[in-house]
């Protein structure tokens, strides 16, 4: 007799994954040492293909952070940014990521050899998603001395309006100007097209690939998502993130069709609301795993899915992708989104991560669990914690919390 | 005789309860939990079968619940703390209810319908605030027995002194304050109680009953009026207080064997 299934399938399609994260990395770390070569870093919402039809090679720091806090580094390394004056209260990505940088630390040696995070010729952000990105993006600005550049965003935004999309569009096309010195030649209108269509597509398949979670029972998790996810967001605007995602997608349709479940017995599905735990994907989703519990689908993983771009209006269509993004926006366009999510997605209950450090991405402290349970019906849970900080995380309190929920779901 | 047991391996205290066929209380056990989880639910189990003149041979099911309810081994199923007070307390009030349960590391608050379906929860988080740890802090300034803090604060004649910081090393700091004004001990035992009643009230709505339970409550009867005071509302306390959750592990345990309660 077979040993029953302690932990969730793997996904196959991962081994590929991991082969083009490290080509990324490898590939950036040999630009960077390249003096023919530009690097640029780039928030993980921020304008990519512009930097792409420029042919800047682009690291995006967040993926970096989020690194140090999948491995667990980041805890150590934070008290270092905390002591020169980046307070514990502020984005736990910058403090793990400034932190370890300042000790000479990168989690990008053990996995690939490489000695440090590659030297940029200019900084990229947009602050959509938080100022905080800003203030990380200076530090390291003024440590090596290159330009820092940016969109600044409008906030809390209802219904985008031309004003809002001419603003944005405005500030890309300036940036643009502004980037031509530094990387040294014009922006290649065809490149730039051409990214921005292949994003594009990298970002309908990811949000197929999601999709797939819609299904009863679920083929993927939101932690399959959170390993999955790289390429969307450091691939996008190339070939090789829509290639894998065409891979992805036909494995986890092959789930579909062969009754294959993420979750086998699968008897809960949950939404996931907020930052994910870094340090904790393996410990939540195996236990979830033993609640016969699938988190399906979260407001994170859908982050990158940018369908308003289109290769004929490049600037414009960017403004438009980087303004509709749900974290941007008022918290009534937040509920109908999840609302409808929920909906979609056959789900029994909604899980809110209350994440310390990143109130832009916690969206549990206005009110908003309530309003919206009372407007489904869906329970909800709210659990304290942080995406990269394991101090503010009780996992103890954590896991009762998670093992009473679904207790209180399935009872009667 | 059939029996069937409850564990509640709480942070401080481990409670136990074996419950007969006819659901009634037939041996009640404690231990501290200290750093050995097993061997806490081992001994407040063992003393519970005694109190029932039993053996455990008896017991045709056992239920661990509480933060060390994985530590149990002979234990047959496990539920968690929120369930086992929700369902402690609906057996003794079988009605709309909102249980209030104060323990020594954390703090939860129920609501469970007429029915005994629980509607929602929550569990404090992340500090002392409203939780014995507090309790525990306040008597070690004062340099009184922790078990005393409910004589003095019964002794105190100004209701008006109270402490209003949240983090527990601020409150401290402002009972510091309060000795050198000669704010008297007394009185601030009653304050402490209120801080940890506020703290726990404060971030709710009530309605319906509110029911306390848990080792806070036990320990400090007093409790019981302060909650009221501070709700502006009836406060009800089952029998032993403290051992609520374990009651309704051992419930859970006579459930899973066709023992249903009235509160099924
Ligand atoms: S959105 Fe949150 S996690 Fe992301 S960079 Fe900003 S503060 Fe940090």
């Amino acid at each position: 007799m077979s040993e029953p299934q302690r932990i969730p399938a793997r996904i196959a399609s991962a081994k590929t994954m991991k082969k083009i994260m490290a080509d990324h990395f490898l590939g950036i770390d040999a630009a960077s040492k390249d003096p023919s070569k530009r690097v640029a870093w780039c928030t993980s919402v921020g304008p990519a293909e512009l930097l792409q039809g420029f042919g800047f090679e682009v690291y995006y720091p967040e993926n970096h952070a989020a690194i140090l806090g999948a491995t667990r580094k980041a805890t150590e390394y934070i008290p270092y940014a905390n002591a020169a004056g980046y307070s514990p209260d502020i984005c736990s990505y910058l403090t793990a990521d400034v932190g370890a940088y300042m000790q000479g630390y990168t989690p990008l040696t053990a996995a690939y050899g490489i000695e440090s995070v590659p030297k940029p010729d200019v900084l990229v952000y947009n602050t959509n998603q938080c100022r905080d990105v800003q203030d990380w993006f200076m530090w390291y600005g003024k440590h090596w001395n290159v330009p820092v550049l940016g969109i600044q965003t409008h906030r809390n935004i209802g219904e985008v309006t031309r004003e809002h999309i001419d603003s944005i569009s405005g500030q890309i096309r300036k940036l643009a100007e502004d980037l031509e010195p530094i990387a040294g030649k014009k922006l290649d209108m065809d490149q730039f097209r051409e990214s921005v269509r292949l994003s594009r597509k990298c970002s309908e398949l990811w949000e197929k690939v999601l999709r797939t979670g819609s299904h009863v029972p679920s083929p993927l998790t939101f932690f399959d998502g959170q390993i999955h996810m790289g390429p969307a967001v450091v691939l996008r605007g190339t070939r090789i993130a829509v290639d894998y995602y065409e891979q992805l997608l036909a494995e986890l349709q092959q789930r579909i069709d062969e009754g294959v479940a993420a979750v086998p017995g699968e008897k809960v599905r949950l939404y996931w609301e907020g930052m994910p735990v870094w340090g904790k994907i393996r410990a939540l989703s195996e236990q979830f795993f033993e609640l016969n519990t699938c988190v399906v689908a979260s407001t994170y993983c859908n982050s990158w899915i940018f369908n308003q771009l289109d290769p004929d209006e490049p600037f414009e269509s960017m403004a438009r992708a980087y303004t509709e993004l749900f974290i941007v926006r008022s918290d009534p366009v937040k509920e109908d989104y999840i609302a409808e999510m929920c909906e979609d997605f056959k789900v029994d209950g909604v899980v809110y991560h209350d994440a310390k450090t990143c109130p832009n991405n916690t969206n549990n402290r206005y009110g908003m669990p309530q309003r919206l349970t009372e407007r489904t019906k869906i329970p909800h849970l709210v659990i304290n914690g942080d995406l990269n900080d394991l101090r503010c995380y009780s996992e103890e309190q954590a896991k009762t919390n998670i093992e009473a929920f679904v207790e209180q779901l399935t009872e009667g | 005789m059939d029996l069937f047991a409850g564990i509640d391996v709480g942070s401080s205290a481990t409670k136990a309860v074996c419950i007969d066929e006819n659901l009634n209380v037939a041996g009640r056990g404690h231990a501290y939990s200290a750093a050995d989880f097993e061997g806490a639910a081992r001994k407040a189990f063992g003393q519970a079968l005694e109190e029932a003149g039993a053996s455990e041979s008896d017991v045709k099911a056992v239920v661990s619940t509480g933060y060390g309810r994985t530590n149990v081994a002979f234990a047959t199923r496990r539920r968690t703390e929120i369930d086992c007070h929700a369902r402690g307390a609906y057996h003794y009030f079988p009605m709309a209810i909102t249980v209030v349960d104060i323990g020594g590391q954390d703090n939860k608050v129920i609501e469970i319908d007429g029915n005994g379906k629980r509607i929602s929860f929550s569990m404090n988080r992340k500090c002392a605030a409203g939780t014995g740890s507090f309790i525990e802090e306040m008597a070690l300034r004062l340099k009184v027995p922790v078990h005393q803090v409910n004589e003095l604060a019964e002794a105190a004649t100004d209701e008006s002194v109270s402490i209003g910081s949240y983090c527990t090393v601020f409150a401290m700091t402002e009972i510091l304050g309060k000795i050198r004004e000669g704010v008297k001990a007394e009185d601030l035992a009653r304050a402490a109680l209120v801080s940890v009643a506020k703290r726990v009230l404060e971030a709710h709505v009530f309605t319906g009953q509110v029911i306390a339970t848990g080792g806070v409550v036990a320990h400090h009867p007093i409790m019981r009026k302060i909650l009221q005071q501070t709700l502006g509302a009836d406060v009800k306390v089952p029998p032993f207080p403290q051992h609520t959750g374990a009651m309704g592990a051992a419930l859970f345990a006579a459930g899973a064997h066709g023992k249903e309660s009235k509160d099924g």
